[in-house]
């Protein structure tokens, strides 16, 4: 199944990998920062309504 | 109905919340598609051997560091001639997906270069261009870190973002300003006699496709947390002030 590469299998490897980790890496990221805003505002409305 | 319902958050919010799972979906089918095709089911090119398979993520991350950098631009003007902060918001949730396309452009151009042009890099009109363009992006989201007030530094990354634009159009016509360098001509040509093969073609617009819905989700995923990011400091401000 694995294409035949030849010589150059370091330099197409080399770049998927570089792309898929780079992208996966600003997914994860933007979903953590996501979560953890939505959670502290969340708390801070929570807050807020108890106060008054 | 009017675009300019969308500048208010609430709207916003809502809005994306609909179109986000879909865009995702979309994202996922196209890119997971379209490298599979590229990767696998196309041959060797005669001239560039299996490092062909290159163009399906260095193509559409290259077209898509500089049409952020527009989409940023027109998201600018709009918060600059309009005031309406999801625009401005919509720019800075933008940026570091931009800066990151940017990257993977030189990073998998470096590699491709190496066996192909004898080096990693070259002070190439468009290499230097983009290594330019990198930098804007990374000042760019420095520029909204280093001021606290959010108005302000609407303002000020809005004008750095039309400064940048010059570079960002630079990296996209550099080759016909100066003389070619080692960069090839554009891989996506209207020219019948220097469009690539319908083989490579065809994969590459999935994968096209697949960056802008992934660049499409993740910005709005980003806008919404931006968002909800300024509506928790406007409620501390209040709740200090009390």
């Amino acid at each position: 199944m694995m294409p035949e590469l030849g010589k150059y299998a370091v330099t197409v490897l080399g770049s998927y990998v570089a792309t898929v980790a780079l992208l996966a890496g600003l997914v994860a990221l933007s979903l953590w920062k996501g979560a953890k805003v939505k959670r502290a505002l969340a708390r801070q409305e929570e807050r807020m309504r108890k106060n008054g | 109905m009017s675009i300019w319902e969308y500048a208010n958050p609430v709207k916003f919010m809502k809005t994306s919340s609909l179109v986000l799972p879909w865009a995702t979906g979309l994202a996922a089918a196209c890119l997971i598609g379209g490298l599979i095709w590229g990767f696998f089911l196309t041959p060797d090119a005669d001239n560039f051997g299996s490092t062909v398979k290159v163009i399906y993520v260095h193509v559409p991350a290259a077209m898509m560091a500089i049409n952020i950098w527009v989409m940023m631009l027109v998201t600018s003007l709009i918060w600059l001639i309009r005031r309406h902060h999801v625009s401005a918001l919509a720019a800075k949730a933008a940026a570091p997906i931009g800066m990151v396309m940017t990257l993977i452009a030189l990073i998998t151009g470096a590699i491709w270069g190496q066996p192909m042009w004898g080096t990693w890099w070259e002070w190439d009109p468009r290499l230097t261009s983009f290594l330019i363009l990198f930098l804007f992006y990374l000042g760019y989201m420095a520029l909204w870190e280093a001021i606290d007030n959010p108005d302000t530094a609407a303002d000020l990354t809005g004008v750095l973002c039309l400064v940048g634009s010059v570079f960002a159009l630079l990296s996209r016509y550099a080759v016909l300003f100066w003389n070619q360098g080692l960069h090839q001509g554009a891989t996506l040509s209207m020219d019948s006699a220097q469009h690539i093969s319908d083989v490579y073609w065809f994969p590459l617009l999935l994968c096209i496709a697949g960056f802008i819905l992934f660049f499409v989700a993740l910005v709005l995923l980003r806008t919404r947390t931006e968002i909800r990011l300024r509506r928790l400091k406007a409620l501390e401000q209040r709740e200090r002030m009390a």
